[in-house]
């Protein structure tokens, strides 16, 4: 740590005493400097217009907008929609994921590159080129129903795109490598002597798996689906593209409303509840997580 | 080395279980990569519309994208916006990271807070709200607007990653450079940033990607100025024509060079939450 200013004082020269004369750039203020440009940016561009958002919705003191949001049942069926596509989408990923983060937590330095490759690749690829990729492969003629049917498993083509379905592949393909990494990162910190223990005393290996590495595992476990439930709620390329207009999610119907029919305040509402809700969702993954796997 | 002990640990007593998530792992690991190396063939064909697998192969598709002035025009003002994004991007986040990790202020926990929250909003939320914003300050259809809400966008990965970068750093080295009479800044600059420099340079791709790929707020914010994520989705609803595999062939062939510069260069470039 520095040394205190006083005693510097007492023992240094004029120049050092002079260079004190500024202690707010030499102290324990100047991080807090270096903070204030980012924050004013991150106030004006993104703390204000939210709160603008927030106004937008209650224009006229009414809650007008918000009923008609919550009373409809239009509208709540598509609140509800993405609600259980969001969770199913959680699931189906925690699923996947498990095993493929317990595979690459245990490979060797090899093919824990291969994997990870397998994983980042297609995670920094655009989402744009992903869906396309999927229209391709599910489509009425793509190459999942040529290989059905050139198999013998379906007789006619299987309606996989425009629907629900196409929608949860998209989505799980996106959203799998969020949930595979939290998990990957928490078995790595499990003490390979732990289950050892556990089997030297007699434990079988499922219930080595489920009285000691699952609990082990659970805040990556947690962290991973907390995320990519949060994630789904906002989900708009995806259910645009491979829902082909049959599914509307909350983001489609924000969009919808204000591109097609400009109506800002009923969109501003959504938009509210949509972020109420995604902000609900993290307090609850930060209450339940504890500590955090980053 | 405990990785390579507990799986022998494991092994030693189920070994068919072992293999039987490795296989899960492979089905898991297909999935994922099928739909990029599906595009590849695609954009080879020879045909005018789409067909699996293709009749013939060409570079037609290449050459349609060059020659179509809106689709180089998209790209190049995607490339512009990544490209300032990542710079404005990489500066604010760096600072912000700094006032995170040294600061020892009340408060910190907020700005730590906030410095989060653009990842939690979702794109189509911040969309309306900046929006409204930039319709009153004149801001609808350029791109420097794009800039600014792409920056917000891609300030907390820049952060976290940084501020890891930092956590990890001895901030004892950049006090002995001060006591031996460098100024903070300098300080700073000659010791601490080049020490961290792989963090910045993957903070620097994270905010580049992040940039380059959005849609959401680009599709909001562009008016008729069209950036390439636009010009590809547009495509996609109206006519599906192979145009956009040769984009995509492109598009992964850019993801695979930068990752490995960043692999080569940087520190990991893993999801940043």
């Amino acid at each position: 740590m520095m040394v205190p200013a006083h005693d510097r004082m007492t023992a240094s020269s004029v120049t050092r005493a002079s260079r004190l004369a500024v202690p707010i750039l030499r102290g324990e203020h100047a991080p807090l400097l270096v903070g204030v440009v980012p924050l004013i940016f991150l106030g004006v561009l993104f703390l204000l217009p939210v709160a603008q958002l927030l106004a937008m919705s209650v224009e006229g003191g009414s809650f007008a907008h918000f009923e008609k949001a919550l009373a409809t049942k239009l509208y709540v069926d598509v609140f509800f929609d993405t609600l259980v596509i969001a969770a199913t989408v959680t699931s189906i990923s925690l699923v996947l994921a498990y095993p493929v983060a317990y595979v690459l937590s245990t490979a060797s330095p090899r093919w824990l590159l291969v994997g990870l490759i397998f994983l980042m690749l297609p995670f920094w690829t655009s989402i744009l080129v992903r869906t396309y990729a999927w229209m391709i492969l599910l489509g009425r003629n793509g190459l999942l129903n040529q290989a059905l049917l050139g198999s013998g498993l379906a007789h006619t083509p299987v309606p996989l795109l425009y629907n629900t379905t196409g929608v949860l592949i998209g989505m799980v393909h996106v959203l799998l490598p969020y949930m595979v990494f939290p998990i990957y990162s928490a078995m790595l910190r499990v003490e390979p002597d732990l289950l050892r223990a556990a089997q030297g005393l007699g434990a079988p290996g499922i219930q080595v798996l489920r009285r000691v590495y699952l609990p082990l595992t659970m805040p990556g476990v947690i962290a991973g689906c907390s995320l990519v439930f949060i994630l789904s709620l906002g989900f708009y390329i995806t259910p645009a593209l491979l829902g082909g207009g049959r599914v509307i999610m909350i983001a489609v119907l924000i969009e919808q409303q204000v591109r097609q029919f400009l109506e800002w305040g009923f969109a501003s509402a959504l938009s509210i509840i949509l972020l109420v809700a995604a902000v609900l969702f993290y307090l609850l993954m930060n209450v339940l997580g504890g500590e955090r796997t980053t | 080395m405990s990785a390579a002990s507990t799986r022998v640990g494991l092994r030693r007593r189920t070994p068919g279980w072992e293999i039987a998530v490795r296989f899960y792992a492979a089905v898991v690991f297909t999935f994922l990569m099928l739909p990029l190396l599906i595009v590849f063939p695609i954009s080879f064909s020879s045909s005018s519309y789409l067909r699996f697998p293709p009749p013939g192969y060409s570079l037609r598709w290449y050459r349609a994208y060059l020659e179509d002035p809106t689709w180089i025009d998209a790209t190049l003002r995607s490339l512009k916006i990544a490209t300032s994004t990542t710079v404005l991007a990489t500066v604010l986040g760096t600072m912000l990271a700094f006032c995170i990790v040294r600061g020892r202020f009340r408060g910190r926990e907020a700005v730590n807070q906030i410095s989060a929250l653009p990842i939690i909003v979702p794109s189509i939320v911040y969309s309306i709200a900046v929006y409204a914003l930039f319709a009153q300050l004149k801001l609808i259809g350029l791109w420097q607007g794009i800039v600014l809400a792409h920056t917000v966008h891609a300030i907390p990965f820049v952060t976290i990653v940084v501020a890891a970068g930092l956590r990890s750093f001895d901030a004892a080295q950049e006090q002995a450079a001060m006591g031996l009479g460098a100024s903070r800044l300098t300080a700073v600059f000659r010791i601490t940033l080049p020490q961290i420099r792989p963090s910045l340079i993957s903070a620097a791709f994270l905010a580049f990607i992040s940039s380059f790929d959005e849609l959401v707020i680009a599709m909001f914010l562009g008016g008729s100025n069209m950036t390439l994520p636009k010009k590809m989705f547009d495509n996609i609803l109206l006519e599906i024509d192979p145009t956009i595999a040769a984009v995509s062939v492109l598009k992964i062939a850019l993801v695979c060079t930068l990752l490995v510069l960043a692999s080569r260069y940087g520190a990991g470039v893993r999801p940043a939450v």
